[in-house]
């Protein structure tokens, strides 16, 4: 059972690969993200990472959602999902394959980014701390992005519709919990929805404060999505 | 072995399977027929555990088939319709996925493999990516990849759509020399492919079940006959004096002009033995000379538009 999931992650990673669209997803990602970053970096002239971490969640709204969305609807338009789902695997281990690959894609894609934190470490003399935190929780606000775009791109055999109603609905997300939708009150509504959003838990993370609540929270917003990724899997996928 | 009893599927209003039973035993091969949108992918989907039932009940081996089953899963080999395949693989290494995925050991994997390129065919595509390939060889390595782990039960959706007349021979010997010991469903609009391959027939039609039995149950069941076409060089007076004497074969109809001296005619019988030869042997006694004599059977074809024609 582990090892089905390995041997689909496995193969769902190389799947990246194969096609050149890996190495324009992540071409792009590095150059925007490195253009963008540097371009402040000499600009302001700080040491430190506060600037990429700012910038980062916007990025991965493009960049994730491109990631998951012809996952599913791939396997939907080519009638794979059939051959899949008659193979002897358990459903759900699919799903957590086909999320880990992602994941394992979107981690690629930060170990790139290292080059950043080192040109950062030469010149100045960083707080490590809240560089350590910010990769953590744009790993998991990635997962977190992944396991939405993955549930959307079940939905459709399209993956450009997969792609932007997975931007709009991660969008939606990351900005609830801001002043911005907020605004400066304080009740009821607005702690939910401050919980809710990814914003706050990605902000006290990246200020390197790893509290276990915030990893409750991106584990539970996976882990919903991923469900409701199988029941739509088991259900209106294959009508 | 495979069990099916009152099985209904419907998506939304329409009903794709109404009320099906039959039942496969071990090492048959059973030929699923019906012109299309009679429902035979959808049963086919419902016994592989890729769609649920929303009555009725199926079993494999005993063991009901659930969307969970494991273990009815690992005793299927599964073509879907059109052989959907992962079109940037290399079909050594999609035949390899699949096998591992299908728990076959990985000391096994390679032997099995070379099987599969032998019996499939595919030596000259084994390093080629999948989307490259025609239809007819995507067709090949969906059977190599349903094939790849052995099973007990394949269940092939129009296994031979797309291939061409050689490989159509090729896949129809191996279906039934993989049918002797082993148990087989395929569904096709080829009767036939049915003749050719399957001990029993199951005619489904807009869902229904309409038919069932080995091939020549379900000819004589239509009342099927054999006709005769018949050019004889003489009149038509001296042919009607004499067509009385045959036995079980009588007249059918006059084909020529009603002077000619060289008249046409056809003649039918009812069972399904070859009276060619006594024709033949009252056309000598009688001193006819047969300038022509035919026969055409009643196919298969024919009872499945009769049992299919709403
Ligand atoms: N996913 C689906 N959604 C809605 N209706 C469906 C779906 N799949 C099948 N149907 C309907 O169910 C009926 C049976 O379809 P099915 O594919 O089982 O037919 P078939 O016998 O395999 O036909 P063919 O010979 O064309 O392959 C058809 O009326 C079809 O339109
Ligand atoms: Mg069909």
């Amino acid at each position: 059972m582990k090892n089905n999931i390995f041997i689909i992650a496995k193969k769902e990673y190389k799947a990246y690969f194969l096609s050149p669209i890996a190495y324009v997803y992540l071409i792009t990602f590095l150059v925007i993200v490195n253009w963008l970053f540097f371009r402040s970096f000499f600009l302001v002239g700080q040491a430190d990472m506060r600037q990429f971490f700012g910038m980062m969640p916007w990025i991965f709204l493009f960049f994730v959602p491109a990631v998951a969305m012809s996952k599913w609807s791939e396997e939907r338009k080519l009638g794979t999902l059939e051959l899949l789902f008659t193979l002897p695997i358990r459903d759900i281990d699919i799903i957590i394959a086909k999320f880990l690959a992602g994941v394992g894609l979107i981690a690629t894609a930060l170990i790139l980014t290292f080059p950043i934190a080192i040109t950062v470490a030469l010149v100045g003399n960083p707080d490590w701390g809240p560089i350590i935190g910010g990769y953590l929780g744009l790993l998991l606000l990635g997962g977190a992005y992944l396991s939405i775009g993955l549930m959307i791109s079940s939905l459709t055999e399209n993956q450009i519709i997969a792609f932007i109603l997975g931007v709009f609905l991660c969008f939606i997300i990351l900005i609830i919990g801001t002043p911005m939708v907020i605004g400066g009150t304080s009740n009821f509504i607005t702690n939910i929805l401050q919980y809710a959003g990814f914003t706050p838990h990605f902000d006290s993370i990246s200020r390197g404060v790893v509290d276990s609540s915030d990893i409750v929270y991106y584990f539970s917003v996976m882990g919903l999505f991923l469900y409701i990724n199988e029941r739509i899997l088991k259900g209106i996928a294959r009508r | 072995m495979i069990h099916v009893e009152h099985l209904h599927k419907s998506f939304g209003s329409v009903h794709a399977v109404d009320d099906v039973s039959f039942e496969v035993s071990r090492g048959e091969v059973v030929g699923l027929l019906g012109p299309n949108g009679a429902g035979k992918t959808t049963t086919m989907r419902v016994i592989t555990g890729y769609l649920s039932a929303n009555e009725g009940l199926v079993s494999v081996d005993g063991v009901p088939v659930s969307e969970d089953g494991m273990e009815t899963r690992q005793k299927i080999g599964y073509l879907p319709e059109n052989s959907p395949l992962y079109l940037d693989m290399e079909v050594y290494e999609f035949l390899s996925y699949i096998a591992r995925l299908r728990n076959v050991s990985a000391k096994k994997i390679n032997r099995r493999i070379i099987e599969m390129i032998e019996i499939c065919g595919l030596k000259s595509v084994i390093g080629r990516q999948a989307g490259k390939l025609s239809k007819g060889y995507r067709q090949r390595v969906g059977l190599a990849a349903a094939m790849i782990h052995k099973p007990p039960i394949l269940i092939l959706d129009e296994p031979t759509s797309g291939l061409d007349p050689n490989q159509i021979y090729e896949i129809r010997e191996l279906i039934k020399n993989i049918g002797q010991e082993r148990t087989v469903i395929l569904s096709t609009h080829i009767m036939q492919e049915v003749e050719a391959t399957c001990s029993r027939a199951l005619i489904i039609n807009s869902g229904k079940l309409v038919a069932h039995g080995t091939i020549d149950e379900l000819l004589n069941r239509s009342g099927a006959h054999i006709n005769y076409t018949v050019s004889i060089k003489a009149t038509r007076r001296q042919i009607e004096e004499r067509v009385t004497l045959l036995n079980n074969v009588n007249f059918g109809e006059w084909l020529t002009d009603e002077l000619s001296e060289h008249q046409r005619l056809t003649l039918r019988c009812s069972d399904r033995t070859n009276h060619s030869e006594e024709i033949f042997n009252w056309a000598v006694k009688n001193a006819f000379i047969l300038t022509e004599l035919t026969h055409e059977t009643t196919s298969l074809e024919s009872v499945f538009r009769e049992l299919t024609q709403n």
